[in-house]
């Protein structure tokens, strides 16, 4: 099972900064630059053929860690790949710094990217370079600041029409 | 006395001249507030604007099981021009308040606001970005019927409660 990481190790050497592998559940974290090229190789050379989920993690308050957080990146972006001809997954992330929130997007490889990304865009704010459409999915275009960043007050409301009450008003 | 004599007893009688029959040459008097009030709470029609899961019960509770035609109101009018009931179950997002106002503000009157479940009467348990902590900070509300979901006779109750207040009020026309 830990196949797929060996083949990722040999093909991409040092820019595979850490793997860990439970119960045949294989995660690997990929220096962003080489996203793209990691995705390209699932997809051509291991048959990774699906790219079932892209997601992303704020990891504001999680202590900068030697091994587990090297680079002091704050988001933590995380893709899921499946081979449907091998019944193989495999779980790709990558991280990028908060000053530069910005990844390589994968739509060129995977067309459902395309959502997904922008979905994170949405949440996150981070950008995906080389996306088609990189704009907000879910929320409105007047919405200001990404809901799931830790930093976003968990009940501040951006109303579009004047509210005719106080209640729902954040407490101070 | 076979079947036949037994249903000619009971038929109503022809009246004789003269003679006041119960039930005939008798008049009802009433408020004209009172009348109005009569005919326009059984005559709901619900325009259901259903973002969410309370949508199931609200299926349900309409359904020949427990029967909303039982009080008058039956028939859902996808028109808010066609509709006086807003029923509004599910979950309310920020997105959405322009168009729930929209929807309320198309409505003739006489209307009146129904909040079905949690979600909608206060925002249930999203106290986050999107969810709006109750319809009332959009639209008035008349009848707040609580539940996650409720269960078809708390709906039942509130549109009896509904039928009850429009029974009450004075009457514009």
């Amino acid at each position: 099972m830990a196949d797929t990481l060996e083949k990722l190790k040999e093909r991409f050497g040092d820019d595979v900064l850490l793997t860990h592998s439970f119960r045949g559940d294989d995660t690997a974290l990929v220096r962003r630059e080489q996203l793209l090229e990691v995705a390209r190789f699932l997809r051509d050379e291991l048959s990774f053929e699906m790219l079932t989920d892209e997601t992303a993690v704020d990891l504001l308050h999680m202590a900068p860690d030697e091994t587990f957080f090297p680079a002091g990146d704050r988001f933590e972006y995380v893709a899921h790949f499946y081979s449907l001809s091998r019944n193989l997954r495999v779980r790709i992330k990558a991280r990028c710094p908060e000053n530069d929130p910005r990844l390589p997007s994968l739509y060129s490889l995977f067309k459902t990217a395309n959502f997904m990304e922008r979905e994170i865009y949405d949440m996150y704010g981070i950008a995906f370079d080389g996306h088609p459409d990189m704009r907000r999915i879910l929320l409105y275009d007047e919405f200001e600041g990404y809901p799931l960043r830790k930093d976003y007050p968990y009940d501040k409301e951006q109303p579009l029409i004047p509210m005719r009450t106080r209640r729902g008003e954040p407490q101070s | 006395m076979d079947m036949m004599e037994k249903a000619a007893d009971q038929a109503p009688r022809p009246s004789e001249p003269g003679k006041i029959q119960p039930g005939q040459g008798l008049a009802v008097t009433t408020r004209l507030d009172a009348a109005i009030g009569w005919a326009r709470k059984y005559s709901l029609f619900n325009y259901p604007f259903v973002t969410a899961c309370c949508g199931m019960e609200f299926m349900a509770t309409s359904a020949s099981h427990y029967d909303t035609d039982r009080f008058g109101a039956a028939l859902p009018r996808f028109s808010p021009r066609q509709a006086d009931l807003l029923m509004v179950v599910g979950t309310i997002v920020h997105k959405q308040a322009p168009i729930l106002r929209k929807i309320y503000e198309q409505m003739a009157e006489p209307k009146w606001v129904l909040s079905f479940g949690a979600c909608a009467t206060s925002g249930g348990f999203y106290r986050n970005y999107s969810a709006v902590q109750g319809i009332d900070n959009i639209i008035p509300v008349d009848v707040y019927v609580p539940g996650c979901p409720p269960r078809p006779e708390t709906v039942l109750d509130a549109l009896l409660m509904l039928q009850e207040k429009i029974q009450r009020s004075p009457q514009k026309f």
